[in-house]
């Protein structure tokens, strides 16, 4: 099982709608043999859609999906070679975890031997080589969706689909499996397309994350560019939190808190009202009785202690360290750290509002 | 506050368990009455001789009985022709449509309710007037339109089972890993489909061993027409074909379960052994 590695991906200008809604709007996308790479995005985005057309449940309306050399647009699913692992488990009841297994296996004809040496080795993986008697009933959601990874495992398939698989289960089950399918996924160095809609999931598991808003790719890059460079508000919303503070912008540069901070891919020279997105860990809070901003509300975050902080120019949420004590009610004054900012236009405000 | 939250409600639980176990024991004893009463009427009649007193002579007159082999045997046959159109066609088209075209759902649940609004009588009338002449000779021909009678409780029967399974999640599993249609029907539908399959099985012999109506109207001999025939001159005989078509109906329905039960424990030992 160590042997197995991916092939590339791609997809390109994937078109598809419902009923006339766009689900894909010319998605393209290049995974590369072994990569891990997220679709993420809220419900509706498209990223189910992607996945069930690289998985061959549904053709698209145009575009084309290449796996390796080959174009598998037109191959039906049975015939493309690919592992999936659905939220709900699907596993089939009336067989034991083993059969399980190895249904992939028997339908390619492998010899019982070997079938029986493989499915052993992939649920001694997934730690459940003692369970291999039980039926999908007797076990526990992550262990369901254990066997379900294993199965699909099993057929050495070219490129693993995860359809949002850790959704249905509790956190400490998702954070185990979460690391689990991370190892594997590094070990067999297999091409890997996970769907979540959960940020902390995808950032922590992705070599690459493709944001998804509209059946359009908002932005493809590292989880770290992602969190600290957003190409888009949208992206910026989306990923991590920010707040909107409401401020005057001249040319390439609007004003924070009393300083001037150039504009993040600026690329007008307007002046005017916009909103400028700015992270909890980039605003800083001193406390001072003569500050114009007042602490609406502290949560306790563990290492550190999130803040709401009431200012002219809207809310602000700024993280400080559990050590610093600022309680809810006192007045602070606020700084800006980062090099620079994103901004949006007060009409994309409205329309992200509406999201 | 909590106290009296709490006593509230355990008497509302106790009362509603008092009236409830009443309940339930009224409503079992008149279902066991309404079940029980007319088949130990039935079988006590049956054991009687025209004098009223205790005998088998009824059940073994009723084995010398001109036609009632036959009769017993066409009725037999015609259950196991009607369930195999069951499960080669209805089954298959059921699960088609709830896959692939879910929007007729509706249309299919009203159609499968047709035959309980059309009469039977004109379900022969059409089948006469349309079916092809070589079907018209087949000696099950009566199958056909069996089938079409049971539809009501079959396809009700295959779609609860169908409603209670994450079917297009099994079907997409089973796709990804290498599996055609005849595959997904055969290893991973029909085996999760059992109970909904004996159920139809079971009303399917039901059915066929107490339909009168239609066999009369095409002048076929099955055990009903025989029962209703030989009524005319031996009550005792006839009721004690009327019991023999009961119990054949049972040992028939058992052997479904049975094949079920032995495909299941074979399975298990199966897994359990490797």
């Amino acid at each position: 099982m160590n042997s197995v590695s991916g092939a590339s991906v791609s997809l390109d200008s994937l078109q598809h709608s419902y009923a006339g809604v766009k689900a894909l709007d010319n998605f393209t996308l290049h995974v590369a043999p072994g990569e891990l790479v997220a679709l993420l995005g809220p419900s509706g985005c498209g990223k189910t859609t992607a996945l069930r057309a690289v998985a061959g449940f549904l053709t698209p309306d145009s575009g084309r999906v290449v796996v390796g050399d080959t174009d598998v647009t037109s191959l039906p699913s049975q015939k493309r070679d690919m592992g999936m692992v659905f939220q709900s488990y699907s596993l089939f009841p009336n067989l034991s975890v083993r059969d399980n297994v190895e249904f992939g296996l028997r339908l390619r004809r492998v010899k019982s031997a070997s079938r029986r040496s493989r499915s052993h080795e992939l649920l001694e993986m997934v730690g459940l080589a003692d369970q291999a008697v039980k039926y999908p009933h007797q076990l526990s959601g992550g262990q369901q969706q254990r066997v379900a990874l294993a199965r699909a495992l099993a057929v050495e398939p070219q490129v693993l689909l995860l359809d949002e698989p850790l959704s249905a289960l509790d956190a400490k089950v998702r954070s185990e499996l979460r690391e689990q399918i991370q190892a594997l996924q590094k070990r067999l160095s297999m091409t890997t397309i996970f769907v979540t809609h959960d940020q902390e999931e995808a950032l922590s598991i992705a070599d690459r994350v493709v944001v998804m808003n509209k059946g359009k790719a908002e932005q493809i890059s590292t989880p770290q560019e992602l969190y600290s460079q957003p190409a888009t508000t949208f992206v910026a919303e989306f990923v991590g939190v920010s707040s909107r503070y409401r401020c005057e912008r001249s040319g390439a540069t609007v004003q924070i808190f009393g300083r001037s901070v150039p504009i993040r891919n600026a690329d007008t020279q307007t002046t005017g009202q916009v909103h400028a997105l700015l992270r909890p860990e980039d605003v800083v809070v001193t406390a001072s009785d003569s500050g114009v901003a007042r602490v609406l509300r502290s949560s306790f975050l563990g290492s550190s202690v999130r803040l709401e902080v009431e200012t002219p120019h809207g809310i602000i949420r700024a993280d400080v360290p559990a050590s610093q004590v600022v309680s809810a009610g006192s007045m602070v004054e606020l700084s800006y750290r980062s090099e620079n900012v994103l901004i949006a236009t007060l009409d994309e405000s409205k329309e992200l509002r509406a999201l | 506050m909590v106290t009296v939250l709490n006593q509230n409600t355990t008497t509302v639980a106790r009362s509603t368990t008092w009236y409830g176990s009443a309940l339930r024991g009224v409503v079992l004893a008149l279902a066991f009455v309404f079940f029980v009463a007319p088949l130990y009427a039935g079988s006590k009649f049956s054991l009687q001789n025209n004098a009223g007193a205790f005998s088998f002579s009824s059940l073994g007159d009723l084995t010398k009985a001109q036609g009632f082999s036959a009769s017993f045997l066409l009725s037999t046959e015609l259950t196991i022709v009607t369930m195999i159109g069951v499960l080669f066609l209805v089954v298959p088209t059921v699960i088609f449509i709830h896959l692939r075209v879910p929007s007729l759902t509706r249309a299919l649940e009203v159609v499968s309710l047709m035959p309980i609004v059309f009469p039977p009588i004109i379900i022969v009338l059409g089948f006469m007037h349309e079916a092809p002449g070589a079907l018209l000779v087949w000696p099950y021909h009566l199958a056909p339109m069996y089938l079409v009678l049971t539809l009501p409780f079959v396809v009700r029967s295959i779609e609860s089972g169908l409603s209670a399974l994450d079917v297009r999640t099994l079907v997409d599993a089973a796709r990804s890993l290498g599996s055609s249609f005849f595959v997904i029907l055969r290893r991973v539908l029909l085996p999760n489909l059992s109970s909904a399959l004996i159920a139809s099985s079971a009303l399917v012999i039901a059915f066929v061993y107490s339909e009168y109506t239609m066999a009369q109207f095409q002048q076929r001999p099955t055990l009903p027409v025989w029962i209703a025939q030989f009524a005319m001159s031996s009550g005792h005989i006839s009721t004690a074909a009327a019991m023999v078509s009961l119990l054949g109906a049972w040992v028939l329905l058992s052997v479904v379960l049975l094949i079920d039960l032995a495909r299941t424990t074979l399975r298990t030992k199966r897994s359990e052994s490797a």
